[in-house]
């Protein structure tokens, strides 16, 4: 069991995943983090409004066959429990008290699922609603430091494939989702020029707190891992000139 | 003591929700004017109260309502957001980071320690969940009432003055801040994380692992 080999690095995977061009190039990506995190199965799930779906995943195809033949939809108790919830699980705090739920659980380890899971449910624009999920196969205390230590990087991954997703979907408009407004600009091209936080900050006429709030904001919607990565990603998009 | 609700589970808990969403009606239509709208049974909700937000709630003795605030990831829809964009520079904050905390509301007449058990339970959702800022919509009065407590938001922008005066602003959560708020509302640190693990089922339930 190894969790998280450091061969490919969590930024080359993202921007890569910022860059697909169709569900098959994420197929790829998210099999390269899973084996980045080390994990049995990372799994991302939208079904959109008008009930398509959206995904990829490393379950086997046995189970997800299984899956589709059982149902398990209506009884699953990671999709009840994060269903229009928007705090990441872990799913041993989920609700499997139920008979259903423990068949489909020992169904699902049986399939090679794992003992372990996360959850990160992701609430997007419109009432959009899709799920990111590991699962593994290990005692409690390493999944608990796993996800303890990892929790950040999660959820970024997980905002990022559906980042990618909301934008491959057919019919969608071109909007400029990812536009920074003026003022983030004006942040990200300070610090590209090498100035301290309390520069820009003071430069802005904006407290550092309320700095560090519109840098997080340009990261999230750049989609990178931190600020060094979002100053470059804005400059590589043209986002900002210096 | 404070209860974590998510908006599709406010039904198992009545009293509270209706003297919630009552005491919200008091508030922000009675004593601020604000534009709200308040149904025939005296409750005000808007469009944010049915998408599901969760809810952070001081349930008094009597198992009613005490204070409030709700929550939204501004992953999705916020009121900051659709609203109060020109408070915020212009800016359309969104991260999975950051949370909306919006409709912080007190009963007519809170137990004192309310709004730091309040503020407390937040520092428990950043902690918990890994969020590092919220930022909120909130009056003038409360913001008298934050810096009272010692969790004085960053105010970004405001508008309107006196009663209709109306703040946007920031949260972040030290150490300090949270010794500062339990020391305030005489809640113990332990004693705020027991309802939150509470709230979110921390001890393991049988089922996934344990013995794998």
């Amino acid at each position: 069991m190894v969790l998280v080999a450091e061969t490919t690095s969590l930024n080359s995977i993202l921007e890569r995943v910022a860059r697909a061009d169709t569900l098959t190039d994420m197929q790829q990506e998210i099999e390269r983090l899973r084996d980045h995190f080390g994990v049995d199965h990372i799994v991302y799930h939208w079904v959109s409004s008008d009930g398509e779906q959206y995904g990829c995943g490393t379950y086997p195809m046995t189970w997800v066959e299984r899956y589709l033949e059982k149902n398990y939809l209506r009884i699953d108790p990671v999709v009840l429990g994060c269903y229009q919830r928007f705090h990441p699980v872990d799913w041993k705090r989920l609700d499997w008290s139920g008979k259903a739920a423990r068949n489909f659980l020992a169904d699902a380890i049986e399939h090679g699922v794992g003992n372990q899971g996360f959850s990160v449910p992701i609430r997007g624009p419109n009432g959009q609603y899709a799920l990111f999920s590991l699962s593994h196969n290990s005692d409690d205390d390493t999944w608990a430091d796993f996800t303890a230590s990892h929790h950040r990087d999660l959820i970024m991954a997980a905002h990022a494939f559906n980042q990618r997703a909301l934008e491959l979907e057919p019919g969608r408009a071109q909007e400029t989702a990812q536009a920074l407004s003026p003022r983030e600009v004006d942040a990200m091209t300070l610090l590209a020029l090498g100035y301290s936080r309390a520069q820009v900050a003071n430069s802005l006429s904006i407290s550092e707190h309320t700095l560090r709030v519109y840098i997080e904001s340009a990261r999230h919607k750049l989609g990178a891992l931190n600020t060094i990565h979002a100053v470059a990603r804005a400059l590589s998009r043209g986002l900002i000139v210096i | 003591m404070i209860r974590y609700i998510y908006g599709n589970d406010l039904h198992n808990w009545p009293t509270l929700a209706r003297s919630m969403f009552q005491d919200r009606a008091t508030q922000f239509h009675d004593r601020l004017g604000w534009a709200v709208s308040v149904d025939a049974r005296g409750e005000e909700r808007d469009a944010y109260d049915a998408i599901n937000p969760l809810y952070v709630i001081w349930e008094d003795g009597a198992g009613r309502h005490g204070g409030s605030m709700r929550f939204l990831p501004t992953t999705g829809q916020t009121m900051v957001n659709d609203h109060f964009m020109d408070l915020a520079d212009g800016v359309r904050i969104e991260s999975p980071f950051i949370w909306e905390c919006t409709r912080f509301c007190l009963a007519p007449r809170p137990e004192p320690r309310t709004a730091a058990a309040l503020m407390l339970a937040g520092g428990e959702i950043m902690t918990g969940f890994g969020v590092k800022h919220f930022v909120g919509v909130f009056d003038g009065l409360m913001q008298r009432v934050y810096r009272r407590i010692g969790a004085t938001p960053d105010v970004l922008g405001t508008k309107g003055e006196g009663r209709a005066k109306l703040c946007v602003g920031l949260w972040e959560f030290s150490t300090e801040t949270r010794a500062r708020l339990s020391h305030g509302s005489g809640i113990s640190e332990a004693q705020s994380k027991g309802w939150f693990q509470q709230a979110f089922g921390d001890v393991p339930k049988q089922g996934v692992s344990r013995a794998a």
